[in-house]
């Protein structure tokens, strides 16, 4: 098993693609065989896509602070020109729409968790509108996500509570932009580049949720999470290279993280959750035994 | 690199489960499931400490909700999560919720005590991010348990020769142990096996483990 982004592009080499060997590696670790592993990753693809769709119909969460603008995206799609394009706004609307039902409790798929689910259903859906890709492109899309993720995880953090609002959305718009890259036909080390291009972006970046609810700011994030990826992946397909290689860019991102104080790291004490409005809502909804506002 | 702590990529890719939170919901969830199954069955009393993000930010992520639905046996994709609470009210379950204000070692950190009468079972259990959990203390012993590689939790009356049955079985049908912890309530009382094996056993492996004199239930964790 590949321990860093290095390992991982070298590794990858003897193998067809980075998707293939994950699917490899995995067959070794589990036992299980690819057929198996093949239909569970089928499965949790059922569940993102499920997702998006009931999101985009319209959803409201447990609390009533957040929904509907997945609805308010979809609409404005349809009716106008947009500034940013088709691609990258089909993108935030899915994301929007996975962390819009993820919030009312619904059913998703973690990538790599519940609060960043939205970043790679999102530049999935999208891309696969895009791109027309099959089902088995979707299904290597989201083992090449998980091969990135994996070292992110290991050598990082992909908890709010231990390195911040980086290590999840960071982590998943890393993830999306690797995936991407190597679906446009970049190579892995480009993919890697883009890693590398999307963490720095996001280092830094505070978790600090509005009432401790996964909702504010975290929807939005997921937004601009998915919107990121693309950018990192077609710098790095132009060539465009990371000064800080993406393993250090990790190093640093596990440091940052436990050099947060912890008023950032999941605790609503800090940041968002600590201005008058945000302090507001969650007076509100300590006041209200329905938890509704 | 100091510990490989994920190592299938659907530790990333998943899991599938109820919103809002990885950590705070999904990974509460599967506490609460494992430390049903060490009990080895549904508990009358329930005291549940919630540390430090957990406590801050539990309530809002639906951890309560979860460690109790993972404690009814349900797992982090059940639609009936929602609505735990109720259930337990339901099912006897005497739960109750304290925030502590120490620090712990990890930031979302629950400490379970469950009893049932006589018999009790303390847990620290640690959720280390996108569902993936650790059980870091049982009963007062300092263990590792990852539950991210193949697990095989047994529960038995403290005898003499029990290890030596169980590997037997796991031996004769190729099932090699990669690590093993055994812990005891008291000598004599109920002790818990973790082992974790390189090889799935199936349900027939399970069933003839089952069968043993004394052992009270056998229970694996993919």
């Amino acid at each position: 098993m590949f321990q860093s982004i290095e390992e991982l592009v070298n590794l990858a080499e003897n193998y067809s693609s980075v998707a293939e060997m994950m699917i490899q590696i995995e067959m070794e670790n589990s036992g299980r065989s690819k057929e198996a592993i093949l239909q569970q990753m089928d499965d949790q693809l059922k569940v993102m896509e499920k997702a998006v769709e009931k999101g985009v119909r319209g959803v409201q969460s447990v609390t009533k602070l957040t929904g509907g603008d997945a609805k308010k995206l979809a609409s404005y799609l349809d009716s106008q020109e947009t500034l940013s394009g088709t691609t990258i706004l089909t993108a935030v609307r899915n994301a929007i729409a996975t962390n819009e039902v993820n919030a009312q409790m619904g059913l998703i798929c973690a990538t790599p968790t519940a609060g960043s689910a939205g970043v790679l259903a999102g530049v999935l859906s999208a891309v696969t509108e895009k791109l027309k890709l099959s089902r088995l492109q979707q299904i290597h899309f989201l083992f090449t996500a998980g091969a990135f993720g994996l070292v992110i995880a290991n050598n990082a953090s992909i908890s709010g509570a231990a390195g911040g609002c980086q290590a999840e959305i960071g982590s998943a718009s890393a993830m999306a932009s690797a995936s991407l890259v190597l679906l446009k036909g970049g190579t892995a080390f480009q993919a890697g580049q883009a890693v590398a291009i999307t963490l720095k972006n996001m280092m830094g970046l505070i978790c600090d949720p509005v009432a401790g609810l996964v909702e504010v700011p975290c929807v939005k994030r997921n937004a601009l999470g998915a919107s990121q990826a693309f950018i990192s992946a077609d710098m790095a397909l132009a060539g465009i290279q990371s000064v800080i290689p993406p393993d250090e860019v990790i190093g640093a991102m596990k440091q940052v993280g436990q050099q947060m104080p912890s008023i950032f790291k999941e605790t609503a004490e800090g940041g968002l959750a600590v201005t008058p409005t945000g302090k507001a809502i969650a007076a509100k909804l300590a006041a209200n035994p329905q938890k509704t506002i | 690199m100091t510990e490989q702590r994920f190592k299938s990529v659907f530790d990333i890719i998943g899991p599938t489960m109820i919103g809002p939170s990885s950590s705070h919901t999904a990974g509460a969830c599967r506490i609460g499931k494992v430390v049903r199954t060490i009990f080895g069955e549904e508990p009358k009393k329930v005291e549940i400490y919630l540390y430090d993000s957990f406590a801050k930010t539990g309530l809002g992520h639906g951890t309560d909700i979860a460690l109790v639905g993972g404690l009814l046996g349900m797992d982090p994709d059940d639609s009936r999560l929602a609505s735990s609470l109720k259930l337990a009210y339901e099912h006897n379950m005497d739960v109750s919720f304290s925030m502590k204000k120490e620090k712990a070692d990890h930031p979302n950190s629950v400490r379970l005590i469950v009893s049932n009468g006589k018999k009790t079972l303390n847990i620290l259990g640690i959720s280390i991010g996108g569902g993936s959990i650790q059980i870091s203390e049982l009963n007062g012993f300092k263990i590792h348990l990852s539950l991210g590689t193949p697990t095989l939790i047994i529960v038995h009356k403290d005898l003499p020769g029990m290890i030596s049955k169980v590997s037997s079985i796991l031996s004769q049908n190729e099932i090699n142990i990669g690590t093993m912890t055994v812990t005891r309530v008291s000598k004599g009382d109920q002790a818990i096996m973790i082992i974790e094996v390189d090889q799935k056993p199936n349900k027939q492996i399970l069933e003839e483990l089952r069968q043993i004199s004394k052992l009270e239930s056998a229970n694996f964790f993919e």
